[in-house]
């Protein structure tokens, strides 16, 4: 590979079953669910009363309480994750110039919960449709736009670089980190602190994912509600979490002798343009994102030791990404195991592409591959190893992993060690 | 040498004319679309005035079965990008589709749709709710759409940077004309006309409640009392240039130059760096500061803001030493739309060799800017910077060069 490689050189993690990435881990390679029924509003109204919610105090993690009352709680989230990443990464931001280092946040829905809330009370109830002005908060507007989480990230930071919330759907995590990317390779910056937030457990969410019954209505069974490649799966269990990390060009961090996770080596998105919602079987745009993003990394699919599926939990997504991985890894799509951290975490939107690629990377870190949990009896049109139930020791040097999202947005990418894919 | 990337196609909705032809006619002569909102009665609220789009009835473009699931913001951007691949002479339908991809921005996504599905929630209740809430709303749906409806499946992308976003979308565009997709529609369009996003923007503290529209959104003036909302934006059609000229197609211009910086924390007490994205921007596009003919600033006609960005201009260009104009004046502040939409106008401007007015605004002495007020200026334009800034503190800069 020809010019600027980029290496993830911080993480940290903040999804259900626990704050902070040790917790994530230990989820993840105990095989446990943090799925439950929801506690935050009654869900007693609604189709799908199930979700992945985090125990999440803002002010023990070092939120002031004006910043807790400006942000919405994926705002929170970002800025906790992104501290945590760059306090992980051991680097010294002004060791930078600040306008070299810039921040890009991914989010499918914003600052949902926060209008949600907000639009009860101006609107008194659903009553009004001209709703009453004097009862906005004055940081409505942070809601209004999402961007507002990517200036609060990076006054966390101090970063006056480039800086942007990258919104493609449940393809924003992969899609973010994949724009922070081709900043530092293009020469725009040498550190992007980039990740993914979604909190959007609330009442809209629920209510729209039960119209088109996206989501899973078991309740009687929360923790064993989410059951990706599994003959009796019924929907997704929603989520919410954030993940961030460092990202710096290989030789600088070399210098300074940073740990290095993994190279970011390969990442590509296409689209399906077929339907807002829906997918077809044969899985071949996302095949061709994978393809390319192989290419890019100058890997072939028999380098590929693990793939971390979207693996939502629908019949349709489990299909198509089945198909996919057939497709563009052809034989070795039965070798590789495969599997779907949603089992445990959830689905949080637009952030699990970034916990997502934590828990690749964590995987290269462990040389463990997390299971698919709940998983009894495989949907026999999904036959390939979709390490069911408990991790896997595994030597695992090379990663995919893939998303797919409403908008019809397919993405991969490769993570592999850099002596790996030195040409 | 990195790829020439160029427009070839332009899609224009806003409130002083649908359609580029219409919207440039309106524009060159300085003709606004800002009037007291019509869309629903603003008595109550302390803001009133608007740059709405009258006259544009969806169905007259737009297949009925897309109507009930789209926002206004929505309808807007697939006609925009219709017109775009029309006026670029591109059939879709003719090309690979992984040859073609969307890269749009969004500001707040589509409120007004948004409004509806949260007031059938809360008045009565969850299962009242459309489907098509799953997706109508948030800040993907525009790309999601357009990539749809012209079978587009190359690499899409959705920036959200507030007002900054309508250029990064487009240096985002650029990257993958770069990158080997040799078709990528890009631009923006918001539209958050409703009382619920109404609401949410007064909460910017940056939204004028003067309530006469030929006096209300005054940048560089010593009125500026905040900008008026607007809705509508633009779609661009981006090509490589050798492939653009190679299939015979009218090039409007480069996209030749682009910067993004952030700006530190209010209080922190260090300087906006504005400065260092026009100047990433310049560089980028190998042209001093003397090579540009025009700026279409942010203008946010908010005191503070105003004298920030007249500072970095004046600090680049040298005092009153370029011309200076804020089209946005006639169609107000379209967010994520406006960055888009300007690029657009410095693309008619540059045909036409004229400066599309400031309208309404006295220029402030204070201010040191060669601006174009009150009538439009006939000259040259071969080199033009737009400037656009998001609320937060995104500061973006692009520069735009005339075909050859």
């Amino acid at each position: 590979m020809t010019g600027r490689r980029v290496v993830i050189t911080g993480l940290e993690v903040l999804a259900p079953g626990g704050v902070g990435t040790d917790a994530f881990w230990s989820l993840l390679s105990e095989g446990r669910t943090a799925t439950r029924g929801i506690t935050f509003f009654d869900p007693s109204p609604f189709r799908s009363r199930v979700a992945a919610e985090i125990d999440f105090d803002p002010e023990a993690h070092g939120l002031s309480p004006q910043e807790i009352r400006r942000m919405d709680r994926a705002g929170q989230f970002a800025v906790v994750a992104a501290r945590g990443a760059v306090a992980d990464s051991g680097l010294d931001l002004t060791d930078h110039e600040a306008h070299r280092v810039g921040v890009t946040v991914g989010t499918a829905v914003g600052a949902t919960m926060g209008l949600d809330q907000e639009y009860r009370v101006v609107s008194d109830g659903g009553r009004l449709n001209l709703v009453d002005h004097h009862y906005a908060v004055p940081h409505l507007h942070n809601y209004l736009v999402p961007s507002s989480f990517a200036a609060e990230v990076a006054w966390a930071v101090g970063a006056e670089g480039a800086n942007a919330v990258v919104s493609t759907g449940c393809t924003s995590g992969i899609d973010s980190v994949g724009y922070a990317v081709e900043l530092i390779r293009e020469g725009t910056a040498d550190v992007m602190v980039a990740g993914a937030t979604d909190a959007p457990i609330s009442p809209i969410t629920m209510a729209c994912f039960d119209a088109i019954r996206a989501t899973t209505p078991r309740h009687d069974e929360p923790e064993r509600a989410s059951r990706p490649f599994d003959s009796t799966r019924n929907g997704f269990v929603l989520g919410e979490g954030s993940a961030f990390f460092v990202l710096e060009e290989l030789e600088s961090a070399r210098r300074r002798g940073a740990r290095i996770y993994a190279e970011i080596a390969g990442y590509a998105t296409r689209s399906n343009a077929y339907h807002m919602t829906g997918l077809r079987p044969d899985g071949a745009e996302m095949a061709e994102a994978i393809r390319v993003s192989l290419d890019e990394a100058r890997l072939n699919p028999e380098d590929i030791d693990y793939v971390n599926a979207h693996g939502s939990g629908t019949k349709q997504n489990d299909r198509h990404e089945t198909a996919a991985f057939k497709k563009s890894l052809g034989e070795h799509a039965y070798r590789t195991p495969v599997s779907s951290i949603k089992s445990m975490v959830g689905h949080s939107l637009g952030a699990i592409g970034a916990i997502e690629i934590a828990a690749s990377t964590l995987a290269m870190t462990h040389h463990v591959v997390p299971p698919t949990a709940n998983l009894h009896a495989p949907d026999p049109e999904c036959d390939l190893d979709y390490v069911p139930l408990t991790a896997r020791e595994h030597r695992t040097d090379a990663v995919l992993t893939v998303g797919s999202g409403f908008g019809g947005f397919q993405s991969a990418m490769v993570l592999a060690r850099p002596e790996r894919t030195a040409a | 040498m990195s790829t020439s990337v160029v427009v070839t196609g332009l899609g224009v909705v806003a409130p002083n004319g649908l359609g580029a032809e219409e919207y440039w006619s309106a524009a060159r002569v300085g003709k606004s679309g800002i009037g007291r909102l019509t869309r629903f009665d603003p008595t109550q609220y302390p803001a009133r005035l608007a740059g709405e789009i009258h006259g544009f009835e969806a169905e007259e473009y737009l297949p009925s079965k897309l109507l009930p699931q789209t926002d206004r913001m929505t309808r807007l951007a697939l006609v925009a990008a219709d017109w775009a691949l029309e006026d670029a002479g591109v059939r879709p339908q003719e090309l690979p589709a992984f040859d073609m991809g969307v890269v749009t921005s969004s500001a707040s996504g589509g409120f007004e749709f948004g409004q509806r599905e949260l007031e059938r929630l809360w008045s009565q209740g969850s299962e009242y709710v459309s489907a098509y809430q799953s997706f109508a709303w948030f800040y993907a749906v525009n790309s999601g759409q357009i990539s749809i409806r012209h079978g587009m499946k190359g690499p899409s992308g959705v920036v959200v940077s507030e007002q900054a976003g309508g250029l990064d979308c487009l240096a985002q565009a650029r990257r993958q004309v770069r990158k080997g997709t040799p078709l990528v529609v890009s631009g923006a369009v918001d539209a958050s006309l409703c009382p619920w996003g109404w609401v949410a923007q007064m909460t910017s503290g940056r939204v004028t409640t003067s309530e006469d529209p030929a006096g209300a959104y005054v940048p560089f003036d010593d009125r500026a009392s905040g900008h008026v909302p607007g809705e509508g934006g633009a779609l661009l059609v981006l090509e490589g240039k050798e492939a653009a000229r190679a299939r015979g197609a009218k090039v409007y211009g480069e996209i030749a130059g682009y910067g993004a910086t952030f700006d530190p924390k209010p209080g922190s007490g260090r300087p906006s760096t504005l400065r260092k994205a026009i100047e990433t921007a310049l560089a980028d596009a190998g042209v001093e500061a003397r090579d540009v003919d025009v700026v279409f600033a942010d203008g946010a006609a908010v005191p503070e803001l105003d004298r920030i960005e007249a500072e970095a201009l004046n600090e680049v260009f040298g005092t009153g030493q370029v011309a200076v104009t804020v089209p946005k004046t006639m169609t107000g502040a379209l967010y994520s739309a406006a960055g888009a939409l300007d690029v657009a106008t410095v693309l008619l401007a540059m045909e036409e060799g004229l400066i599309p007015p400031t309208m309404n605004t006295e220029p402030a002495e204070r201010y040191g800017l060669d601006l174009v007020a009150g009538h439009p200026r006939t000259t040259e334009v071969r080199t033009a910077l737009v400037v656009a800034r998001g609320q937060g503190g995104f500061n973006s800069a692009l520069v735009v060069r005339a075909a050859d």
